[in-house]
Order: C-alpha cells, then structure tokens, then sequence
C-alpha cells in the first residue's frame, strides 16, 4: 500500500533536488527553467497525493491550474530567452545587465 | 506489495532522472531525462488513481511544452563548456541546500501536524468510480470561472510568445499578394506610338 508518507517524501526528495539544481545550473537559463518545470512538478505530487488522501477533488482541479500556468511560463519564458538569445548571443545569467543604466 | 515495487521502481527512475537533468553536461540530454522524469511521474499518479492529470501530464507535458524545451535547445546552439564553468564550486551550496529542504519537509511530515496521518494508505473509491467525471464536475460547476481565467491565461500567453519570437527580416522578397491582385492591364503595358524606324 502507498502511503501519503511514501508520495510526501519523494515529492520533498524531488523538491530538494530541483532546488539544488537551481544552485548548481545558476549560469544557464535554459537549464533554471527546467528545474523551475522540475520544482512545480514536485508540488504537483504533494496536491495529488493530498487530494487522494483526503478523498477531496480540490487539490487535483489546483493541479490542473498549476498545470496551466507553468505551460504559459514556460512558453513566455522560452520565448523571452529565444530574443535574449538573438540579441545578445549568450544565455549566461551573469551577461544579463543591460538594464543597467 | 506489488503496487510498492511499481512504487519504488518509478520512484527511483524518477529519482535518477531528476539528477540527471540537473547534472548533464549536455541542455539536450537534461530537457530528455526531464521527459523521463514526466512519464515517471505519470505513471506514479496513475498508481494513486489520479488517472486524469496522469494523461494530461503525458499530453500537456511530453507532448507540447517539453517539445518547446527541444526545439529551443535546438535553435539555441549554447556554448555549453563556457556556460558550465564554475559547476564545481556551486555543487557544495547546492547539497547544502538539498540537505536543508529535505531535513525540512521530512521534519514536517514526521511531526503529524497535517492534520492527517502519514502512514495510512488512500480513500477506498467506489466501484465505478471515475477520476475524470468527478473533476470534470468540479471543474465546470464550482471552478467555472477560475478555468475561465486559465483559458484567457493560455491565449495571453500564446499572444505572447507569438509577439515576442516574431521579427521582421530586412531585405527579404516577399509576394505583395494585394498588389499583385490589385493591378490593372493599362498599368502592366504601355503602348508606344512611333514612325518606323529604317536601319541605316
């Protein structure tokens, strides 16, 4: 039998390890982006894994919505990080400064 | 017991695959471990009976925002040595962090302060019972306006990423299809009146 103990803890494990990629993939955006895909992936489990174990829908329909905001995040992002791209040659975070007056 | 082994099983490729796309060397090999990482997950909660966000994390996800994932990889050609630099000396932070998270978030389901305990196992369903049907339900009576605003959510985003990746080449020769359509005959010859000429 699953537990929620059993789903909690893999999301918390998926969770850490996204966070730590956050930190480790800092100069990439491509690579942040998908460990922010990663991140929201891992709270999914935690509403899925409540809403089955409460025997309440409410947490799947938060999933539905979390689901649709990171496909419009990814989208936006993908697209500001193909003009960045186009512009400045280099998808390093670090190179980011233009708006520096 | 053989749901645990499905259980484990999925939950260690999800595991490895999630390290996988934080550690590769390479952005496309990261978007496709992050592919296995979805099906994965699929797969678990179909295991818990979430069978409807299973196959719209199949669809959504494999299927449209991950092949975004590729074809931006693709079109981007990164530098990824240069980009890579300084990986060693961020790894520690990063444990650290891990380390952190997980102490955190297994503190609080050790602690039994959800409100719920951790080791019992699902809501027995009904026979007959059908995941898609309930949400379907709950969708379309208590959330109607809510999925409204993600559907305009979805269009803006569209809007979007269309305004935003569209660009307008110099020099290109394009059909003027309008002027073409629009053209009459006397402006497309001209008739010229002129003594005929003898060669000398």
């Amino acid at each position: 039998m699953i537990t929620l103990g059993h789903m909690l803890t893999l999301s918390a494990l998926l969770f850490a390890l996204s966070v730590a990629g956050i930190f480790i993939n800092r100069k990439n955006v491509l690579l942040l982006l998908m460990c922010l895909e990663l991140l929201l992936l891992a709270v999914n489990f935690n509403f899925v894994a409540f809403s089955r174990y409460l025997g309440q829908i409410d947490g799947q329909v938060f999933v539905f919505f979390i689901l649709t905001v990171a496909a419009a995040e990814s989208a936006i992002g993908l697209a500001i990080l193909v003009v960045l791209f186009r512009e400045r040659r280099s998808i390093n975070v670090e190179e980011l400064n233009k708006l520096r007056g | 017991m053989f749901v645990e082994i499905l259980f484990y099983a999925f939950a260690a490729v999800l595991l490895v695959s999630g390290l996988t796309v934080i550690t590769s060397r390479n952005p496309v090999y990261s978007a496709l471990s992050l592919v296995l990482c979805f099906v994965t997950s699929a797969a678990l909660w179909l295991l818990i009976e979430a069978e409807f966000l299973a196959i719209v994390l199949v669809l959504v996800y494999v299927g449209a925002v991950m092949v975004l994932f590729l074809f931006v990889v693709m079109m981007l050609n990164v530098n990824v040595e240069r980009v890579r630099s300084g990986f060693t000396r961020h790894v520690w932070l990063g444990v650290l962090v891990t380390l952190l998270v997980i102490g955190e978030i297994v503190g609080v389901v050790v602690a039994r302060q959800l409100g719920v305990d951790p080791t019992r196992g699902g809501v027995p369903l009904a026979p007959g019972y059908s995941n898609t049907t309930e949400l379907g339900v709950a969708l379309f009576t208590r959330f109607a306006y809510p999925i409204e605003l993600a559907a305009m959510l979805l269009l803006v985003a569209i809007v979007a990423a269309i305004a935003l990746t569209m660009r307008k080449r110099r020099g290109l020769r394009v059909q003027d299809i309008s002027a073409q359509v629009a053209v009459r005959a006397s402006e497309r010859i001209r008739i010229v009146k002129m003594d005929a000429e003898r060669p000398q």
